[in-house]
């Protein structure tokens, strides 16, 4: 029993100090946010390899997730015979809910791994304390516009996987099983707010864009420099950012839909 | 001993050094001088601490006790800005090389360059160049570091060390692993950088050999302490036990060829127990 406790005491102790180091971490990430503006090479390099080189994978799985939710939702709509309801349906869903939360999950398996990867392996060759007794700061230059290239990308990407899953959605809805295709679009604008909807949506994606980057790049920079310590923290990262963005989820959804 | 560094005349001085990780003492109130312009080597057996005391001298890690001071200032009482200044006028070369993989050979060379400097490119072409150059490696200027041997990474290391005309360098296991022809070119390389470029040099090794080959000066640490020190000479004709195992390469000595452990044989009969 008091084995236990002690485990238990000792693991929140570990937990919180490695919070207190993550937050350390992302308030001198943010200062350099001012000296990057100076260096926009820096982040459009990152925004390359962050944000456009997740493209493929985000339209074809917006294209896929938009056309499962037309297919499952006609089937559900027919039997009320509001088929033509459909539209709204799937762009809702996908604005609110599936584009930045599937989206979020896709960026942190595919940018967020890399990123945790690339940093990681930088410490454990040396680069970073190379950096560093050259007198270059690598938070600055190294980590603070791969963050910002991410909390960029994530709205963007959330944006793209909605609007392709909508194209996805009307592919199946309008073309396979012959909803009216007037019906469709005309349904939707007049369903969709954009307050409600899009803005949330796309703070939500902001949220998640944060938060992810954040976990990528600290369990990269505090990853223990060995090819074990970096698979480790590789994982973790995808781990970590799939619980914070279903957590973050919901506690966004309270906030933003709880009153109506 | 009458040729001991005089205070004055050192760059780097060392004083009552201590410094610990977890429950290991790594150095034990140590003091050591490093004279400018002169290339001083600390040696050593593996996991004594030399790379860590490199590390001390940079700034990267905090001692416990005593002082470290560089061109007369004390580099842990520098603030941020003042260290990082101090630094541009270090240079390190790590034992990995610890090039930018994502750059090739022309980059890494250019990038203290770029980071420190408003040079025009063209002026920054020269002179990595001629760095580049002076390391007998302009034509590798378009490789990768990944496809560069381990002695030619350290002499991109090297060039790229020296690009920004610094007052010193440290150099960590820098024959680590060479075969015969590339250690003597880094041999060389670094003796007459030495003379060249009017450097201080800090050698950290334990290639006996040709680390006594260039040193004017040598210190060997073992067991957080300073066991021996003088000039080459002084050196291989010390008395001291620790400094001859560690000059003829004995297997035991002072400095035990075994980690320390419980008795052997108990060890062995205490089955049952998986550790
Ligand atoms: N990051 C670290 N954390 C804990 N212990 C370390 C770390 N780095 C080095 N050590 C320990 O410090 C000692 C000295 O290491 P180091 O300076 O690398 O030795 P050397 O360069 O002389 O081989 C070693 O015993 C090593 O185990
Ligand atoms: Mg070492």
């Amino acid at each position: 029993m008091t084995a236990f406790l002690q485990y238990l005491g000792q693991s929140t102790r570990i937990s919180f100090t490695k919070l207190g180091r993550a937050s350390c971490f992302l308030l001198q990430i943010l200062a350099g946010i001012l000296s990057l503006l100076a260096r926009p090479r820096l982040l459009l390099k990152q925004l390359y390899s962050v944000g456009v080189l997740s493209f493929l994978i985000i339209t074809i799985s917006g294209l896929f997730v938009g056309m499962v939710l037309s297919l499952q939702g006609y089937y559900t709509l027919s039997d009320f015979g509001a088929e033509e309801s459909l539209g709204v349906m799937v762009a809702a869903s996908l604005v609110r809910e599936l584009g930045p939360v599937v989206s979020g999950l896709l960026f942190a398996g595919r940018a967020g791994s890399a990123l945790t990867a690339e940093i990681g392996l930088m410490k454990a060759t040396e680069q970073l304390s190379g950096m560093e007794m050259m007198a270059v700061d690598p938070i600055r230059r190294i980590i603070t516009p791969r963050f910002v290239a991410g909390l960029i990308s994530m709205p963007l990407l959330a944006a793209l996987f909605s609007a392709v899953g909508v194209i996805g959605g009307q592919m199946v809805g309008c073309g396979l099983l012959g909803v009216d295709e007037g019906a469709f679009w005309s349904q939707m604008q007049s369903g969709i707010d954009f307050k409600d909807d899009i803005i949330n949506g796309v703070i939500k994606s902001i949220v998640f864009g944060f938060v992810s980057s954040w976990i990528a790049l600290f369990e990269g920079y505090d990853a223990i420099p060995t090819s074990e310590g970096v698979s480790r923290a590789t994982t973790r990262t995808v781990v970590n950012s799939a619980f914070s963005i279903l957590g973050l989820d919901f506690i966004l959804t309270a906030l933003m839909f709880g009153e109506h | 001993m009458d040729n001991r560094i005089t205070p004055q005349n050192s760059l780097v001085s060392v004083r009552n050094l201590s410094f610990s990780r977890g429950t290991t003492k790594i150095f034990d109130n140590i003091s050591l001088d490093f004279e400018r312009g002169k290339i001083t080597a600390i040696m050593g057996p593996s996991g004594t601490g030399k790379t860590t005391l490199l590390k001390l001298i940079g700034g990267q890690l905090y001692p416990d006790q005593g002082t470290i001071s560089v061109d007369g200032e004390n580099v842990h009482q520098l603030r941020r800005a003042e260290l990082y200044n101090l630094r541009k006028r270090l240079g390190m070369l790590f034992q990995s090389g610890a090039l930018l993989t994502d750059m090739n050979v022309y980059d890494n060379v250019a990038f203290p360059l770029r980071e420190h400097t408003h040079l025009p490119e063209s002026m920054i072409r020269t002179l990595v160049l001629m760095k580049l150059q002076a390391v007998g490696l302009r034509g590798a200027r378009n490789l990768m570091p990944n496809e560069l041997s381990g002695g030619m990474a350290r002499r991109i290391a090297l060039a790229r060390a020296i690009a920004l005309d610094p007052m010193m360098i440290l150099y960590d296991e820098p024959f680590t692993g060479q075969d015969p022809i590339s250690m003597g070119i880094l041999v060389h390389l670094i003796k007459s950088l030495n003379t060249t470029l009017g450097l201080t040099s800090i050698i950290v090794s334990h290639d006996v050999h040709d680390t006594s080959a260039i040193a004017d000066y040598i210190y060997v640490l073992s067991g957080g302490k300073i066991v021996g020190q003088g000039t080459p000479k002084e050196i291989q004709q010390s008395e001291s036990e620790w400094v001859q195992q560690f000059m003829t390469g004995a297997a035991d000595g002072p400095v035990h060829f075994h980690y320390p452990a419980k008795d052997y044989v108990d060890d062995l009969l205490s089955s049952g127990k998986r550790y």
